[in-house]
């Protein structure tokens, strides 16, 4: 009897999880086929919301600026990320411990503190607001996701294989080329992806670092979605969602060899 | 094959020449010199010094932690002494970096790239020194040839067996002709038949390359058979250097006659000194035994005597018991080409006794509880200075 009840329980507890998760993007993307601007009542099928939506060049704009941001801001912050990650793994030096701590703290510190203080900084250096003060912002958050991921990647490897490298003759470029990367590239992937995605869909920090001239997606909608949600808005969340299940498939078959 | 490399050629003249230069370098490759290590305050290596000649395969034996590894890592350049120097091939090697050193290390965990072929994992070396394409070639597939791996060349490491991963570590290593090869516990991840094996493939690749092993490990059994000679090592300090037969036969204290090989010790007095021989008194009994340090009467001294030399007669066998120790069997254990024993002397000092069979003793059927006679022959114990 206690069995039946676990058999049961399971699948329905585990679908109800599921259901809480997915029914809202499920609705949103049934809504942006909707013909009707403003009902909840479902008036039949159409394309027109997408039609209007490939049709607003403003938005296309902001999509292709987010998405520029968006790929400059993972590389860079990619790069550095495995290079600080690599060094907290193979120096030892004074303060080490306090610097693997404060990669921690910038995760968890709150988005606001870290807009108003890029805010702060790029008033007092004279940096104007645009592309170059979210890149910079938007670098600033990515690379404690990046360093996380590719050192716990870096400690699960065999310290000796570095070693062996030296020792077979290699010096730092060619051990860094051949083996470090390498070895790393499934984190790196991940970084990678983790970072555009965070840079994609920030609002919090970039509502502070941006300015009139360079407009982006997520604050594009935000602006959007304070006039109400139009079924227009629907779509285009539709499409964010469809990349990013693509993005979430293309890494996945990037390191499938793995097993 | 690898039979005679032309950089073996060159390094036969360099010894060649220094020889002329001085004799006493003659056949040194490797020379360490009062070297001392420590990590955050702990002294892992105290005043290390030991030679490696040309072509000998050299044991650094010792349990965990007593700094083998180190002082292999020290040698390799992965380590820098604290104090102390080192020459490779008659060079000071302070301050050259793993990849000036011509030496190159097996690892104990293989450490092969498990991104790249067996082929690519070998030829990396070689890759790194920027040799023509056809060369690295030639020398890779030779290696490869050497440790029957030829047909495994386009595999990735993780499709092999980990004694296929273990030939390929060595071929990585020796496709370089290192002056010396570094091996640290090479065989321990593998299984005892597997281990066996390997262990008379390295002895054999060692004599057909003709280049100096220094092989770390903590299996006594494992130096005794591969070695030219032994280097004992206890915290950190060399306890003896020695052939294998000199280590096993005349352990020069109580750490190395208690790590090489089991022993049964006898807490003891010397009586009297005759010339070669003394009488010791153990148990209340006399003995007879060498006396080969120059001891005098009243010394305390520890008598030992190794289980196969440990003679247990049954009560029916013996009718002169002079010389013999009176003990009980506690424990019989058949190992199809010995029985070992565990006897109970009268003070409760439990012994290990190794029987074989020969023709004065074809079935050595022992009961526990038995009553019976020990007994060694003279001269086969060896006698150390007493240590708390």
């Amino acid at each position: 009897m206690k069995q039946f009840w676990g058999r049961a329980l399971r699948p329905s507890y585990m679908g109800i999880v599921y259901f809480f998760f997915y029914f809202p993007i499920l609705v949103l993307v049934a809504y942006s086929f909707n013909n009707a601007t403003y009902s909840m009542l479902w008036h039949g099928f159409t394309w027109s919301w997408y039609q209007l939506l490939f049709q607003d060049s403003d938005l296309w704009t902001a999509a292709l600026h987010s998405l520029i941001l968006g790929v400059t801001a993972a590389t860079i912050a990619t790069l550095l990320g495995m290079l600080a990650a690599i060094s907290l793994y193979r120096y030892r030096f004074r303060g080490q411990n306090l610097l693997h701590g404060l990669v921690f703290i910038l995760i968890i510190t709150p988005d606001i503190v870290l807009g108003i203080s890029l805010l702060i900084l790029f008033n007092t250096l004279d940096i104007p607001l645009g592309f170059i003060s979210l890149l910079i912002a938007h670098i600033t958050f990515c690379i404690p996701f990046v360093v996380v991921i590719v050192y716990s990647r870096i400690t699960g490897l065999d310290k000796n294989i570095f070693e062996a490298a030296y020792d077979l003759g290699a010096n730092e470029w060619v051990s860094l080329t051949k083996i470090t990367i390498p070895l790393l590239k499934p984190a790196l992937i991940a970084g990678a992806l983790l970072s555009f995605a965070l840079s994609f869909d920030d609002v919090l920090i970039s509502y502070f670092v941006s300015g009139p001239g360079f407009e982006i997606l997520p604050l594009q909608i935000y602006s959007m979605a304070r006039f109400g949600i139009k079924p227009e808005l629907n779509a285009l969340c539709t499409v964010l969602f469809s990349v990013t299940i693509v993005l979430v498939l293309l890494s996945q078959w990037l390191t499938r060899k793995k097993s | 094959m690898l039979v005679c490399p032309p950089v073996f050629l060159h390094y036969g003249f360099y010894v060649f020449y220094k020889r002329n230069q001085s004799e006493q370098m003659a056949n040194t490759i490797i020379e360490i010199k009062g070297i001392s290590k420590s990590f955050q305050g702990n002294s892992v290596l105290e005043d290390i010094n030991l030679t490696v000649k040309e072509g000998e395969f050299l044991t650094l034996l010792g349990p965990s932690g007593c700094g083998k590894t180190t002082l292999l890592r020290i040698i390799s350049g992965l380590e820098n002494p604290d104090q102390g120097q080192l020459l490779i091939g008659g060079k000071n090697c302070r301050g050259l970096s793993p990849q000036e050193r011509h030496v190159n290390t097996v690892f104990q965990s293989y450490a092969l790239f498990p991104h790249m072929t067996v082929f690519d994992n070998v030829a990396f070396g070689l890759r790194c020194q920027h040799l023509p394409k056809a060369e690295i070639e030639t020398r890779v597939n030779a290696a490869l040839q050497m440790v029957k791996l030829q047909k495994y060349s386009q595999r990735k490491p993780e499709k092999l067996s980990g004694g296929q991963q273990q030939r390929v570590a060595i071929a990585r290593a020796v496709v370089n002709r290192p002056i010396v090869l570094l091996l640290d516990e090479p065989l321990s991840a593998l299984d005892y038949r597997l281990r066996k094996n390997m262990q008379l493939e390295l002895k054999q690749l060692q004599r057909q390359l003709n280049i100096a092993f220094v092989f770390v490990t903590h299996d006594q059994e494992e130096a005794l058979s591969m070695s030219d000679r032994v280097v004992v090592m206890h915290e950190g300090k060399v306890e003896q250097i020695g052939t294998p037969r000199q280590v096993y036969e005349n352990p020069a204290n109580m750490t190395v006659a208690h790590f090489v090989g089991e022993t049964n010790s006898f807490d003891s007095r010397v009586i009297e000194v005759l010339g070669k021989t003394m009488t010791v008194d153990i148990q209340g009994q006399t003995f007879t035994v060498k006396n080969t340090r120059d001891y005098a009467p009243g010394d305390h001294v520890h008598v030992l005597v190794r289980p196969e030399d440990l003679k247990v007669w049954s009560h029916a066998d013996v009718t002169d018991t002079t010389n013999m120790l009176p003990a009980t069997v506690t424990e019989v254990i058949y190992k199809g080409s010995t029985v070992d024993l565990m006897v109970r002397l009268s003070d409760n000092t439990l012994l290990a006794a190794s029987e074989f069979f020969d023709e004065d003793d074809e079935k050595l059927e022992y009961t526990i509880g038995e009553k019976v006679w020990l007994h060694w022959f003279p001269g086969w114990e060896v006698v150390l200075p007493y240590e708390a």
